[in-house]
C-alpha cells in the first residue's frame, strides 16, 4: 500500500496542519510517512501545497511526481496540480470555491462543498476537517479516533474549545460522501 | 521535549537536527536566521533555556562562527546552522577553527547558489565543504545525512567526531531534508561522561596556563604543527569512513550519490530492478573522509559509474579520483534548486545501457 497525497489551498486554509495531522495518525499506526511542505516564500492568500506519501514500505524520495489524491481547496490549487493526476487518482475538490472546471475522466472526483458546510457549523476554517471526513471516508487512510486524538493534542488551552466544531466537520465530511454514495 | 527512548516524533530534519544536538549535550548555539533553516533556530531558542544553555540570535554569521570558537575554546559542546550563503560567510571562522584545533558542530542545509541564489534544495556547497572553503590545509569532517532519522542520528555522533578529533565536523544537508518530515526516534545514549577537555581554557590556577591559537609567526612552526594536523587528517581516512552499499555484487552500472540525491537514487534502484537492469549503489555517508576504497574496489567489477548530484558536477572530482580510470564515470545532476527525478536519473541509466550495447557490437 503506497498513497501519495498533494494537499493545496489558500495559505490559511489549514492544510499545513490538516497534512500534519494526517501524518501523525499514520505514524502512531505504524506506518511509513514523509510529509513535505512548501515554505519559504508562502504568504496569506497565495497557494500554499504539500506532499504526503504514506506507505507499508520504505518510502525513499517524498517529492510527488503523480498522485494517487489530490484534495484541492481553490482553484488557482486545481490548476496548478491538475497536471499530477493519473488514471483512476481521486480528486478532492472544494466546491465552495471551484466551481466549473473539466476533469479528466478517468478521474474519481469527489465535490466537497467545504467552505459552506463548515461555515454552517459556525467555523469557516474548519473546513479542512470537512475534506478530512470526506477524503476518509472514500480512501479509508486512518483511523478517525487516532486522527481526532491528534487534532486533540494540537488543540490545547485557548484553542480547546474548538476542538468541538473541528469534530463535528469532520463527521460531517464523512456524511456527505456517505449519503451522495447512496 | 520527551526523551522517552521509543517514542516517535514526527520532525523536520532541521528540528530533529537541533534536538539531537540538545541530546548530544551540546549547550551552546548561535545562529542568524536564514531559510530553509530557520526551524533549527527556533527549536534551539524553545530547548536552549529549557536545558539550561546558551541560545543567541546574533548580529551576523561570523559573529556566530566565533562565538562557536569562543565556547568551544572553554570547552562547551557549541554549534552553529546556517545555509549556503550563510556558510560561505562563516568560511574564515571555521578556518580559524580548524587551526586552532576546536571541536564544533557546523549544519549547512544546503541552497541553490551561487550568490543569494534562491530557498531550494541544492547539494552545490560539496566543493567548499569538502575540499575546505577557508584558507589554508584543513578538512572539516563532513556528514551527509539523508533522511531525518539519520540526520538525528549523525548530528548526534558529530559532537563525539568533533571532540575526538579535536575538528570542527560539518553535518551537510539540504533544503528538502531540512523542510521534510519523518517519523523519528530518539534512541542515541546522552552522554554524560564527557572526554575532559584538558586543552580547554578554564582558568589556569594551578596547572600551566593552555593556550588556543592559529598563530605560528616563528618560522618553521607552522610547518611542525600543519605536520600534525595532516597526521590527525590521515587518522581520520584511516578511521572514519562510512558508507552504504547497496546491491553492488552483481551490478552492471553502480550509482555513486548522497543525501537527498542518493534517497531519490534508492527508488531509481527499485524501478530499475523491475526492468531487469542490474544497478547497484554506493552512498557516501562521510563525504569527508571519502570511502574512496569501496568505490574503486567495485569499480573493478562494474562497467561504468553513475554520479547523480543536484550540482553540475562536483562529488564526480572526489568518485573520478576514486575510480582511477578503472571504469567510466558518468554523471547526471540538476542545478540551481531542481531536484532530479527517478523518472530522469533511470532514462540517463537506460542510456547508459545502450551505450554498452553499442560498444560491444563494435568489438564483436
Amino acid at each position: 500500500m503506497t498513497e501519495k497525497v498533494i494537499l493545496a489551498g489558500l495559505g490559511g486554509q489549514g492544510m499545513m496542519l490538516l497534512g500534519r495531522l494526517i501524518a501523525q495518525a499514520v505514524m502512531l499506526e505504524e506506518k511509513n510517512v514523509t510529509f513535505f511542505p512548501s515554505y519559504g516564500t508562502e504568504v496569506r492568500g497565495g497557494t500554499a501545497y504539500y506532499h504526503l506519501i504514506v506507505s507499508n514500505e520504505e518510502i525513499f524520495s517524498p517529492v510527488i511526481e503523480e498522485a494517487d489524491t489530490l484534495i484541492m481547496m481553490n482553484l488557482p490549487s486545481y490548476l496548478k496540480f491538475k497536471g499530477f493526476l493519473k488514471p483512476n487518482s481521486s480528486l478532492f475538490l472544494n466546491s465552495s470555491m471551484i466551481d466549473k472546471v473539466d476533469v479528466p475522466e478517468s478521474v474519481n472526483i469527489f465535490r466537497i462543498p467545504a467552505t459552506e458546510i463548515a461555515n454552517d457549523l459556525g467555523n469557516v476554517v474548519a473546513s479542512n476537517m470537512v475534506m478530512l471526513g470526506a477524503y476518509n471516508a472514500v480512501k479509508n487512510l486512518i483511523s478517525i479516533p487516532t486522527f481526532l486524538s491528534c487534532l486533540q493534542n494540537v488543540l490545547q488551552g485557548k484553542k480547546a474549545p474548538f476542538f468541538r466544531v473541528n469534530k463535528l466537520a469532520v463527521e460531517r465530511g464523512i456524511d456527505f460522501v456517505n449519503l451522495s454514495k447512496k | 521535549m520527551s526523551t522517552n527512548k521509543d517514542q516517535k516524533f514526527l520532525l523536520t530534519g532541521n528540528e530533529a537536527s537541533a534536538e539531537a544536538a540538545i541530546l548530544a549535550g551540546c549547550r551552546y548555539y548561535y545562529g542568524y536566521p536564514i531559510t530553509p533553516q530557520n526551524e533549527i533556530m527556533t527549536h534551539m531558542s524553545i530547548r536552549m533555556p529549557q536545558v539550561g544553555g546558551t541560545f543567541i540570535q546574533v548580529e551576523s554569521e561570523l559573529a556566530a562562527i566565533y562565538m562557536v570558537y569562543g565556547s568551544a575554546a572553554a570547552g562547551g559542546r557549541t554549534m552553529t546552522s546556517s545555509s549556503s550563503p550563510g556558510i560561505s560567510l562563516k568560511q574564515e571562522g571555521i578556518s580559524y577553527l580548524a587551526g586552532s584545533e576546536l571541536p564544533c558542530v557546523i549544519i549547512n542545509m544546503q541552497r541553490g547558489g551561487p550568490g543569494l541564489g534562491d530557498i531550494s534544495p541544492a547539494q552545490s556547497d560539496y566543493f567548499q565543504a569538502v575540499k575546505g572553503g577557508g584558507h589554508g590545509d584543513y578538512h572539516t569532517i563532513v556528514l551527509a545525512p539523508s533522511s531525518v532519522q539519520e540526520a538525528a542520528d549523525l548530528v548526534f555522533d558529530a559532537f563525539d567526531l568533533a571532540d575526538c578529533y579535536t575538528n570542527p565536523v560539518m553535518i551537510l544537508g539540504d533544503a528538502q531534508l531540512g523542510q521534510m518530515m519523518e517519523p523519528v526516534i530518539f534512541d542515541k545514549k546522552q552522554k554524560t561522561d564527557l572526554s575532559a577537555k584538558t586543552w580547554a581554557l578554564t582558568g589556569a590556577r594551578g596547572r600551566k596556563r593552555n593556550i588556543v591559537k592559529s598563530f605560528y609567526p616563528v618560522k618553521g612552526e607552522l610547518e611542525v604543527f600543519n605536520t600534525k594536523l595532516q597526521k590527525k587528517y590521515r587518522e581520520v581516512e584511516a578511521e572514519e569512513v562510512r558508507y552504504e552499499e547497496i546491491d553492488t555484487q552483481n551490478a552492471d552500472i553502480v550509482i555513486v550519490a548522497y543525501g537527498t540525491s542518493a534517497r531519490i537514487c534508492r527508488e531509481v534502484l527499485r524501478d530499475a530492478k523491475k526492468k531487469n537492469l542490474k544497478i547497484g549503489m554506493i552512498r557516501p555517508i562521510t563525504l569527508w573522509p571519502f570511502p574512496s576504497v569501496i568505490i574503486g574496489r567495485v569499480a573493478e567489477r562494474v562497467q561504468s559509474m553513475l554520479t547523480v548530484e543536484m550540482s553540475a558536477g562536483q562529488m564526480i572530482e572526489d568518485v573520478r579520483l576514486s575510480v582511477n580510470g578503472k571504469c567510466p564515470v558518468h554523471f547526471y545532476g540538476r542545478t540551481g534548486g531542481g531536484i532530479p527525478s527517478p523518472k530522469e536519473i533511470l532514462n540517463k541509466i537506460i542510456e547508459l545501457s545502450t551505450i554498452k550495447e553499442k560498444v560491444t557490437c563494435a568489438t564483436s
